[in-house]
């Protein structure tokens, strides 16, 4: 009965040594080698970038660049199957569930700063946006300060209900904040006349209204809570492997011709389940950041060309 | 008031609502009070084993578990069951658990604090002659729980057993707060998309309600039956 | 582990401006115990009265309560919850509607109101207990000696079924206090919606329910302590519940 034990540790030493001879796999790579599969985070709201269609599948453009990054991941790892598995995530849990290793990347609208990156790491800036708060035509609610003393629901976990937080607290406006579970469930909020305004990103904002049963009772205000953000696709912190075969996925993704048919495919044309067409050109900033991939949380370094 | 009552989101959603809603509630009611009750029944055990330590770990347990709201014992092992894979496991880094895994750790360490008073309750209630009759017959303590204790704590209490499984089936609701699509969630979903909220969660209310109401009469009828026997 | 653990995120300002990340478990601490004490008023009050109703000898009475308890039981409290506060606006005239979903503090009153029906049903099949478990010479006696229905209940029946009942209503209220962080969904922050907040916020997600679970023992311990002191303070000498 020991023989085939002996064998088998043979077995193993010698792939171990053979796979040795090409490079010590670590962390995530060596996860996802060794299960054989790699674990996406997927948003079920936030369109068009990741949310769920009429079949309930996570489609959307981070859904397209997470899948080119698994092929590239899979062409690394030397892989003849690599099993796709798709976890549904809120931004209050994203985070937490890639430090815990439920998800290996996640793939949606996350907001990449400075404080973020003590926990995660992030790849190359997929879009940029500002937050802004969307509230119905009739509340006449133009500037910031108009949202004094009055109900503001934003998303739990977001980047946006923080800078409403700081917002009140520093202008002592006295709104009452009421959180969200998901972007569906703010944009609802305002739909019922629970809130008056539903803070976010603004080309979220769009694809919400653009969705919506009456499109033309909705204003974005022109007001924004901050600059225009950079978005990214989330990965864990401290894993320079995986990072390298992310980031020179999505660089090559973003700098080809096919970067800017994606970019159409979901902003130019019309989406599912609806057939919308959000119809946001490619701003000068992303146009340039595309050309020259960056990773940066610094609002301030996307300058247009 | 009910003039624009949408039935036809809820007729629509049907399939999604009962395939993948109401079997993820099912499958996680039932495993969880399976595992539940084993792992309650230890407890129990523990506690009236009459070693000191055991006693006391095992009541630190079941208080424990008893104080705490049941959302934040959901939020604890949803971050943290990874966590005790890697621990388990020896391996460098968490473990990848999914949603319904980590529910199903959950519901059975939370559920087992209150199966095993009810346990505990039944053993008590088993008069000691019956182990005593079993010690003189010569089975040792496993054999004397296994075939004579057990088999009769069991049947004695299982109409409160099945009240708490039904109390169960109505907490798996409160995976709703991770998003996590069980009946309830999946309701709120289509609820959500379509911004019909009022049907969808009468509907599901309905469901809920209906079920429940069932299963306790069907256990109603149960301890009638038992009682009838003794 | 590849957690980075900061027990020092406690004393660290909270983006909400109103104090360190303790002060934000703390004022959630104060809104759990708000809520379930209006809870529990509720409970106890309408929970008493159709306890009492179902052991009349009225059958309209004894329907009406058997229907009240089966309709709060078998329904899950979050359910409950969204039915008071998504569906019910929706359903009334637009302007009563509209005034409920403005209201200031909207999620304290829905969950208040809402967890406080949800424990009157368990309030009423306990005093129903309680009632039902007093010999029944008591309430032949009562008869025999002219007290009307009314007046049995109130000098004869409730005082002594109540002292009967005061441990399985300690096990409610703590439930009653463990049921108001199902308000969470409904946007309520007490304590573990301001620890998830305070998760969300710093990303330490177990300083945060630690804290959380630190409080809510102490919670408990405080109500097992004062509900032992108010058992011995009301026990009747001599009868099953004194000592």
């Amino acid at each position: 009965m020991k023989h085939p034990r002996i064998i088998g540790l043979a077995l193993a030493a010698a792939f171990c040594w053979g796979s040795a001879n090409a490079e010590e796999l670590t962390g995530t790579l060596k996860n996802i080698k060794e299960s054989g599969a790699i674990t996406l985070g997927y948003r079920e709201s936030s369109i068009p970038f990741s949310y769920l269609d009429d079949n309930q599948k996570p489609i959307g453009f981070a859904m397209d660049i997470c899948y080119r990054i698994v092929d590239a991941v899979k062409k690394e790892l030397k892989l003849d199957k690599l099993e796709v598995r798709l976890n549904p995530v809120t931004p209050s849990t994203r985070i937490p569930l890639m430090a815990n290793g439920t998800i290996d990347l996640e793939c949606g609208s996350t907001t990449n700063n400075t404080e973020r990156q003590k926990q995660v790491s992030f790849t190359n800036t997929h879009f940029l946006t500002a937050s802004r708060f969307v509230s119905k035509k009739s509340s006449n609610l133009n500037s910031i300060d108009d949202l004094k003393g009055k109900s503001v629901v934003s998303t739990s976990g977001s980047t946006n209900i923080k800078q409403l937080t700081e917002a009140n607290a520093a202008r002592n406006m006295g709104v009452n904040i009421i959180t969200a579970k998901d972007h569906g469930e703010g944009f609802l909020m305002v739909e019922i006349d629970r809130a008056v305004a539903f803070v976010m990103d603004d080309i979220l904002l769009a694809s919400f209204i653009a969705g919506s049963k009456d499109p033309d009772a909705y204003v974005i205000s022109k007001d924004a809570f901050s600059k225009p953000e950079p978005y990214g696709i989330v990965m864990r912190k401290d894993d320079p492997a995986f990072k390298k075969v992310v980031d020179d996925a999505t660089a090559a993704l973003y700098q080809s011709a096919e970067g800017q048919k994606l970019y159409d495919k979901w902003f130019m044309e019309k989406i599912p389940p609806k057939g919308l067409n959000l119809n946001t050109p490619i701003g000068p900033e992303l146009k340039h950041e595309f050309a020259k991939p960056s990773d940066s949380p610094d609002p301030d370094s996307y300058k247009a060309m | 008031m009910f003039s624009n009552f949408d039935f036809d989101v809820i007729l629509r959603s049907l399939p999604y609502l009962f395939f993948d809603g109401m079997t993820f509630t099912l499958t996680l009611t039932g495993l969880a009070a399976l595992g539940g009750l084993i792992f309650g029944t230890l407890i129990a055990l523990m506690r009236l084993s009459g070693l000191k330590l055991l006693g006391r770990v095992a009541g630190l347990y079941v208080d424990l578990m008893r104080s705490l709201p049941l959302v934040l014992v959901i939020f604890w092992f949803y971050f943290l069951v990874p966590y005790i894979g890697q621990w388990l496991t020896g391996s460098s880094r968490p473990i990848h658990v999914g949603a319904f895994a980590s529910s199903l750790v959950t519901f059975i360490i939370f559920e087992a604090a209150y199966f095993s008073e009810i346990m505990r309750a039944g053993i008590q209630s088993i008069s000691s002659g019956q182990p005593a009759a079993a010690q003189a017959l010569g089975l040792t303590y496993s054999q004397t729980m296994r075939y004579v204790v057990l088999p009769q704590a069991f049947r004695n209490m299982l109409p409160v057993l099945l009240t708490q499984t039904i109390v169960l089936f109505q907490d798996t609701s409160l995976v709703y707060v991770l998003s996590i699509p069980d009946f309830l969630g999946a309701a709120s979903k289509v609820a959500q998309r379509d911004g019909r909220l009022v049907e969808m969660y009468l509907f599901a209310a309905i469901i809920y309600f209906i079920v429940s109401c069932f299963a306790s009469f069907g256990v109603r009828r149960l301890q009638a039956r038992i009682a009838y026997v003794h | 582990m590849n957690y980075h653990w900061n027990w020092h995120i406690f004393f660290e300002p909270s983006p909400t401006g109103t104090g360190d990340y303790l002060d934000m478990l703390l004022s959630g601490l104060v809104l759990t115990i708000e809520t379930a004490l209006c809870a529990w008023i509720i409970a106890l009050t309408t929970g008493s009265i159709v306890g009492v109703m179902r052991t009349l000898p009225s059958k309209a009475a004894s329907w009406f309560g058997f229907g009240w308890v089966e309709f709060f039981r078998n329904m899950p409290l979050l359910v409950q919850l969204f039915i008071w506060f998504f569906v019910l606006p929706e359903l009334l005239p637009p302007s009563w509607g509209l005034w409920m979903k403005q209201m200031p503090n909207a999620p304290f009153y829905t969950a208040a109101i809402g967890i406080g029906l949800f424990m009157s049903a368990r309030v009423a099949e306990q005093t129903r207990a309680g009632i039902n478990s007093l010999p029944r010479g008591q309430k032949l006696a009562a008869t025999a000696l002219g007290l009307t229905t009314a007046q049995t209940y109130r000098y004869v029946l409730l005082p002594m079924a109540f002292r009967i009942i005061m441990p399985p209503l300690t096990s409610e209220f703590l439930s009653t206090i463990k049921n108001t962080s199902v308000a969470i969904t409904i946007g309520l922050i007490e304590l573990t919606g301001a620890a998830r907040a305070m998760q969300e916020f710093s990303f330490q997600v177990f300083e945060a329910f630690t804290g959380a679970t630190v409080l809510y023992l102490l919670i408990n311990l405080v109500v097992v302590i004062a509900m032992r002191f108010l058992e011995r303070a009301v026990a009747i000498p001599g009868y099953i519940t004194g000592k």
